[in-house]
C-alpha cells in the first residue's frame, strides 16, 4: 500500500518526465493553433495578421476537403478489413504445424520491417507499372490490356500498398492471441460435436476479439496519418483521387506555402483523430469489461 | 445403454509406446475409475475412447459398436476437463446449452435440458453469469452440466477434482457419486488420487507404464492386490514392506503389512522398534516408527495410544493380513 508521502515522491519522480512530454506536444500544438488564425503565406513574409476563422472557411469549403475527408475514411476502413481478415486468415494458417514454421513466419513478417517509401516504391515501379511491371507481365502473358494501377485505381492501388504494409503486424497479434486459445476447449467443442466452422465462430472469433480490437486501435492512429505512399506514388492525383488529409495539409502548406490555411487544417485533423480515439476507446473498453 | 470395450488397444506417440495394449470391459451404468501414478497412461486411454487421439493399433467398441476411427462427437460420449474447458465469453445458460446448439435442437427443448440439468446441479440462480464470475466447484458443476445435457451413453472425467480446494473435493467427489446413483449410466473417471477412487468406484483399474496391472473393485484390490505395486498403491497409508529374515521365515522375498494391521504393544511383538513422529489424530494415531533393522513402518493404532518420540515399540501384523510378494513383486 502506497502512503501519501511515497505518492507525493512518485508524483515529483515521474514530474520531469510528465512535464517533457507535455511540452513536446502543446508547443507545437500552440503554434499550429496560433498560425491557424493568421494570415501566414511563405511568399508574402511581413504580412502575417489575424484574421480570426477565414483559413477554416476556406479550408473547409474546399472541395477539395471532403474528398480528402472519404478518401481518408476509405483507406482506414479498406486497410482495416483487408488486414484484419487477412491477419485472422494467415494467423490460422501459420498456427498449423507444418514443415520450416519457423522460416515462414519470419518471411510473414518481413514487410513490416521494410520502410514506407521504399515498399511503395517498389509496388510503383516492380509491380503496378504498366509496361515493366509484374502486374503488367501477367496480363499479357494471358493476353489481356495491362491495367495502370496508379492512374486508373490510384486509391485502391494505395490501399493494397498499405495493407501489404500492416498485414504482418495484425498477424502477429493475432497469432499470438490464437496460441494462447485453450486446447482443451477447442476439445471439448470437439466432443461437444461442433464442427470448423462453430469452432471458428463459437470459440476463436471470441477468443480474437480483444486482439483484433487492439489491431484495430492501432492501425487506425497509424493510418490516419499515411502520407509516405502517397508521396512517392501518386503525389495525391490524378486530381484529388488518393488525397487523403494528411496529404492536403502537406499540399497547403508545402506546395501553396500557405500555412496559415494547412495549420486550419492540421487542426481539423486533430479533432478528427480525437473523436475516432473516442469511439476506439469505448470499443475497447467494452471489449475488456 | 453405455457399455465400452477395448480390444488390444496400443498408442506411441511416435517411437514412445505410451500404451502397449490394454484389453478392458466396461459395463453398461458402471463406474470405473483408471488410476495411476502420474504418466501411467490413464488420461490417454480416456482420450483414446473419447476419440481426442487416434489408436495405434486395437479396437473401441460402444454398445457392440466399432467406433475405433469415429470422430469425437460421433461417440456419444461426455467429457468433463481438469480445466474444465467452459466457454469464457459465454453464459453458463449457453455453456450448457452449446451441445444442444451444436446438434440443432430446438430452442425451447434447448431451455428445459438446461434447466433440468441446472436444477440438479444447483445452478438454476447463476444462469445468467459468465464462468469467470463462478467459484472452482460451479464452474466444475457447469462442465457436468454442459456433460449431462446431451444425455450421452458414457461420462468422461479427466481428473476433474484437481485443480479444486481438499474440503470441496470431497463434496464434489460426493455429488458425482450422487449424481451417477441417479442418473445410472456408464461414468469413467481418471485419477491419481487412490481415495478418489477407492470411495467412487465400482471398479478400479490401476494403470502403471500403460499396462493393467489389476482390476476389480476397490474392496477386492484391498484385500487381494495382485503384485507389490496395486498393493503399494492402494490404501492410505501406504502398505509397509519388510524385506530380508522375517520375509524369508514366510517364505517370500517381501511381506507386505498394511497400517491398520498392526497390533501395538509396549511390551512385546513380533518387530521390535523405535517410535519417531508420532501423530495423534485422537480418532486415529499414526507412528511412524523405525524397526531395528533399520526398515520404517507406518502403524496406525485406533483411538489414542500413548507413545512418544523415541519410545520403544513393539508391532505384531495380524493373522491373515500379511501380504506375500516373491522377487518379481508377485503376490504369492
Amino acid at each position: 500500500m502506497a502512503t501519501r508521502h511515497q505518492k507525493t515522491l512518485a508524483r515529483l519522480m515521474v514530474a520531469p518526465s510528465v512535464l517533457l512530454l507535455l511540452g513536446w506536444m502543446i508547443v507545437p500544438l500552440a503554434m499550429t493553433l496560433w498560425f491557424s488564425f493568421q494570415s501566414y503565406n511563405l511568399l508574402s513574409p511581413g504580412m502575417e495578421q489575424f484574421i480570426g476563422w477565414t483559413n477554416y472557411k476556406y479550408f473547409l469549403s474546399d472541395p477539395a476537403f471532403w474528398t480528402a475527408m472519404q478518401n481518408t475514411l476509405l483507406l482506414v476502413g479498406g486497410v482495416l478489413v483487408i488486414t484484419v481478415g487477412g491477419g485472422i486468415l494467415l494467423a490460422l494458417l501459420l498456427d498449423q504445424p507444418m514443415f520450416g514454421q519457423g522460416v515462414v513466419r519470419i518471411l510473414v513478417i518481413a514487410p513490416f520491417f521494410i520502410m514506407p517509401t521504399v515498399s511503395a516504391l517498389v509496388w510503383k515501379n516492380m509491380f503496378m507499372n504498366p509496361v515493366n511491371g509484374l502486374f503488367a507481365w501477367l496480363a499479357k502473358a494471358v493476353g489481356a490490356q495491362p491495367i495502370d494501377f496508379l492512374a486508373q485505381y490510384p486509391l485502391l492501388s494505395i490501399i493494397l500498398i498499405v495493407a501489404w504494409q500492416w498485414l504482418p503486424f495484425a498477424t502477429l497479434i493475432l497469432l499470438t492471441a490464437l496460441q494462447s486459445l485453450d486446447s482443451e476447449q477447442m476439445e471439448a467443442a470437439e466432443m461437444d460435436g461442433a464442427g470448423t466452422w462453430a469452432k471458428f465462430t463459437h470459440l476463436i472469433l471470441p477468443h480474437l476479439s480483444r486482439a483484433i480490437t487492439v489491431v484495430i486501435l492501432i492501425e487506425t492512429i497509424f493510418l490516419l496519418s499515411v502520407f509516405a505512399e502517397i508521396l512517392v506514388t501518386t503525389n495525391g492525383g490524378p486530381g484529388y483521387q488518393s488525397t487523403n488529409l494528411t496529404y492536403l495539409v502537406y499540399s497547403q502548406a508545402l506546395l501553396q506555402f500557405d500555412v496559415g490555411g494547412a495549420s486550419a487544417g492540421g487542426i481539423i485533423a486533430v479533432i478528427l483523430a480525437n473523436i475516432v480515439a473516442i469511439f476506439l476507446m469505448r470499443m475497447i473498453g467494452k471489449t475488456l469489461e | 445403454m453405455g457399455s465400452i470395450t477395448l480390444q488390444q488397444v496400443r498408442k506411441s506417440f511416435g517411437d514412445v509406446e505410451v500404451i502397449p495394449g490394454v484389453d478392458l470391459e466396461i459395463n453398461d451404468g458402471e463406474f470405473v475409475v483408471f488410476v495411476g501414478p502420474s504418466g501411467c497412461g490413464k488420461s490417454t486411454l480416456l482420450r483414446l475412447i473419447a476419440g481426442l487421439e487416434d489408436v495405434t493399433s486395437g479396437q473401441i467398441m460402444i454398445d457392440g459398436r466399432d467406433v475405433t476411427h469415429a470422430p469425437p462427437s460421433q461417440r456419444k460420449l461426455a467429457m468433463v476437463f481438469q480445466s474444465y474447458a467452459l466457454y469464457p465469453h459465454m453464459s453458463v445458460r449457453k455453456n450448457i446449452a452449446f451441445p444442444l446448439k451444436m446438434a440443432g435442437m430446438a430452442a425451447a427443448e434447448q431451455e428445459r435440458r438446461v434447466q433440468h440439468a441446472a436444477g440438479i446441479l444447483n445452478l438454476t440462480d447463476y444462469l445468467d453469469r459468465r464462468p469467470g464470475q463462478l467459484s472452482g466447484g460451479q464452474r466444475q458443476r457447469v462442465a457436468i452440466g454442459r456433460a449431462i445435457v446431451r444425455e450421452p451413453s458414457a461420462f468422461l472425467f479427466d481428473e476433474p477434482l484437481s485443480n479444486l480446494d481438499a474440503a470441496l473435493r470431497v463434496n464434489m467427489r460426493v455429488e458425482i457419486s450422487e449424481l451417477h446413483k441417479k442418473l445410472a449410466t456408464t461414468m469413467v473417471y481418471v485419477t491419481h488420487d487412490q481415495v478418489e477412487a477407492m470411495t467412487m468406484a465400482d471398479k478400479i483399474v490401476v494403470l502403471r507404464a500403460g499396462r493393467v496391472e489389476q482390476v476389480g473393485s476397490p474392496l477386492e484390490l484391498y484385500r487381494k492386490p495382485a503384485n507389490r505395486f496395486v498393493a503399494g498403491f492402494i490404501g492410505s497409508p501406504n502398505m509397509n514392506f519388510i524385506e530380508g529374515e522375517a520375509a524369508a521365515r514366510l517364505g517370500a522375498h517381501a511381506i507386505g503389512v498394511r497400517p491398520e494391521h498392526f497390533a501395538m504393544s509396549t511390551t512385546d511383538g513380533a518387530f521390535a522398534g523405535t517410535v519417531g513422529v508420532a501423530e495423534h489424530l485422537g480418532s486415529d494415531t499414526f507412528l511412524h516408527v523405525e524397526l531395528d533393522g533399520g526398515t520404517p513402518i507406518v502403524a496406525r493404532a485406533a483411538g489414542e495410544f500413548p507413545v512418544d518420540h523415541g519410545d520403544r515399540i513393539w508391532l505384531t501384523p495380524q493373522e491373515g493380513r500379511v501380504y506375500r510378494f516373491d522377487q518379481q513383486g508377485l503376490a504369492l
